[in-house]
């Protein structure tokens, strides 16, 4: 047998870091590999049983190797303005965004959250600062891309001594809200800092599973003592990558490095919501003039939700063919669904074939599989909103 | 009837000139939950050491190799309703496939229970 693991394949980092859980993920019993240059739990019981369990109760995972920036400094949100395409000045304190880090092209160079940051805030000295939390295995080329982007005058920290968790499922608001009285006021996509035994907590209600849930920035001293008190709680089991895979995959949110490329530019990859009104109509983002104009008119290709059917699943690099079987897109995620109960994919096809319902035929490894364009999410989010969105 | 083991987590069962193959409690162990299995249908020629089936876990796709050549006499259709079964009972009722050995001679080069214990122990 031989055991072509998807994680194993991104092994690219000559030296694999650890994070400051490591051991403690070790401890719980994980398996480890490395991802994203670091080592990193991919399960502990299997992923099967912790995909469920999220979806039914709560579960923790160690987000750390993601990238915790902070941002400040004078005409700070005109700057962001000019780099993601997000409504930045339109973004009150303590409210998060789901953006995007364009290129001159309108290519995709990262997916990310940001926040507006309250006076006093903990993770840094000056006023009017963002909170920006971009993926693992960009962050040093993102770092290096809003460096170069970014006026001097503008500071921009790495909060590399922060280590971050998430908190996912129905129950994740009754466990967090036990240890950190308060959070429960949070709505989806709201944040504020929060005190825990003395470490100064950024928690925001967000998350990448479709369900409710937590992300919590904490000091990295304290965030052992803080994963210790979390699992103690009757909700919470640890769950590791390969489930946190899946619950995105079912969530139909996309993976960048595998959805999401530099390649990709945001109406191809069906994240028009991303694009904010203002920002449509005035322009002004890195790639506008390309992003507007196929706002407006579609985009060659589009990112879509399929099912496969039978049982086998249909993993990224498979070829979406046509008739002919010639190859006209390509599956960029997939695998079994364990809450939809069958294989289940992400797809980039011709704008003509995007419509829900519409038969595609897959081809992997030589073998064709029938599939059918579905809406996404295929499992419904659970997130829990609170007022009008700003 | 013997049960001889290869490097490739694959067991084989042999009893005369016919034999039953699976992969191993460790292997299973290693790929996790399995959602898919493809076994070889009656009839399929499989050569030693060449791909025979397919099994795929949540997180990967694997090749299940042919411990021996021969002509497969049986599929186990099971497997294609309940997968799992490869987890919960790898070297019983999760065989892959049946086979009527080309040449015993094949197997002078596998390792009985107690070397594959060593060998797994060592990875």
């Amino acid at each position: 047998m031989t055991d072509d693991t998807l994680f194993e394949d991104e092994l690219a980092e000559p030296e694999i870091l650890t994070l400051p859980l490591d051991g403690w993920h070790r401890s719980q019993g994980a398996r480890m590999v490395e991802f994203a240059g670091y080592h990193m739990p991919i399960q502990y019981e299997g992923i099967m049983a912790e995909h469920l369990w999220v979806r039914d109760a709560a579960g923790l995972f160690d987000v750390s190797h993601m990238g915790q920036l902070r941002i400040a400094g004078p005409d700070v949100v005109e700057a962001l303005e000019a780099l993601l395409p997000a409504d930045v000045a339109g973004l009150g304190e303590g409210r998060q965004r789901y953006s995007l880090l364009l290129a001159d092209d309108g290519g995709i160079l990262d997916d990310l959250m940001l926040a507006r940051l309250p006076a006093g805030d903990p993770l840094g000295e000056g006023e009017g600062a963002f909170y920006m939390v971009v993926n693992g295995a960009t962050k040093w080329d993102d770092l290096a891309h809003l460096r170069e982007r970014l006026d001097d005058a503008i500071t921009l920290n790495l909060l590399d001594e922060r280590a971050l968790l998430a908190l996912q499922g129905p129950k994740a608001v009754e466990a967090l809200d036990r240890l950190v009285p308060g959070v429960a006021a949070l709505g989806f996509m709201q944040a504020g800092a929060f005190d825990w035994n003395g470490a100064a907590l950024w928690v925001s209600r967000s998350g990448y599973t479709g369900e409710d849930g937590f992300e919590i920035s904490v000091p990295e001293e304290a965030v052992e003592a803080l994963a210790d008190a979390l699992v103690a709680q009757p909700e919470v089991k640890p769950i590791g990558l390969g489930a946190r895979d899946s619950l995105r995959l079912e969530a139909g949110l996309p993976l960048y490095g595998h959805d999401l490329t530099p390649e990709t530019t945001p109406v191809e990859a069906d994240l028009g919501f991303a694009l904010s009104k203002r920002r449509r109509e005035e322009g002004g983002f890195p790639g506008a003039e390309r992003v507007l104009a196929e706002h407006a008119g579609g985009s060659a290709m589009k990112r879509v939700g399929l099912t496969v059917e039978g049982r086998q699943p249909v993993r990224e690099g498979a070829l979406v063919v046509d008739a002919e079987g010639a190859p006209i897109g390509r599956v960029t995620s997939g695998g079994f669904a364990p809450s939809v109960g069958q294989p289940i994919a992400m797809a980039f096809v011709p704008a003509a074939l995007a419509a829900p319902g519409t038969a595609i035929q897959l081809l992997q490894r030589g073998k064709p599989h029938a599939a059918t364009v579905v809406p996404m999410p295929f499992v419904p989010h659970r997130y829990v909103r609170k007022g009008a969105p700003k | 009837m013997t049960r001889y083991f290869t490097d490739e987590h694959e067991w084989i069962e042999v009893e005369g000139d016919t034999a039953t193959v699976g992969i191993t409690d460790y292997a299973q162990g290693q790929l996790g939950d399995i959602v898919f299995v493809e076994v070889p249908e009656e009839g399929c020629e499989v050569s030693k050491g060449g791909e025979a089936a397919v099994v795929e876990s949540v997180k990967a796709a694997s090749d299940v190799y042919a411990p021996v050549s021969g002509t497969v006499t049986e599929g186990n259709a099971a497997l294609t309703d309940d997968p799992s079964l490869v987890n919960s009972d790898p070297e019983g009722s999760g065989w892959f496939f049946k086979l009527t050995l080309a040449d015993t001679s094949e197997l002078d080069g596998l390792m009985d229970e107690a070397a594959y214990k060593d060998f797994v122990a060592k990875l």
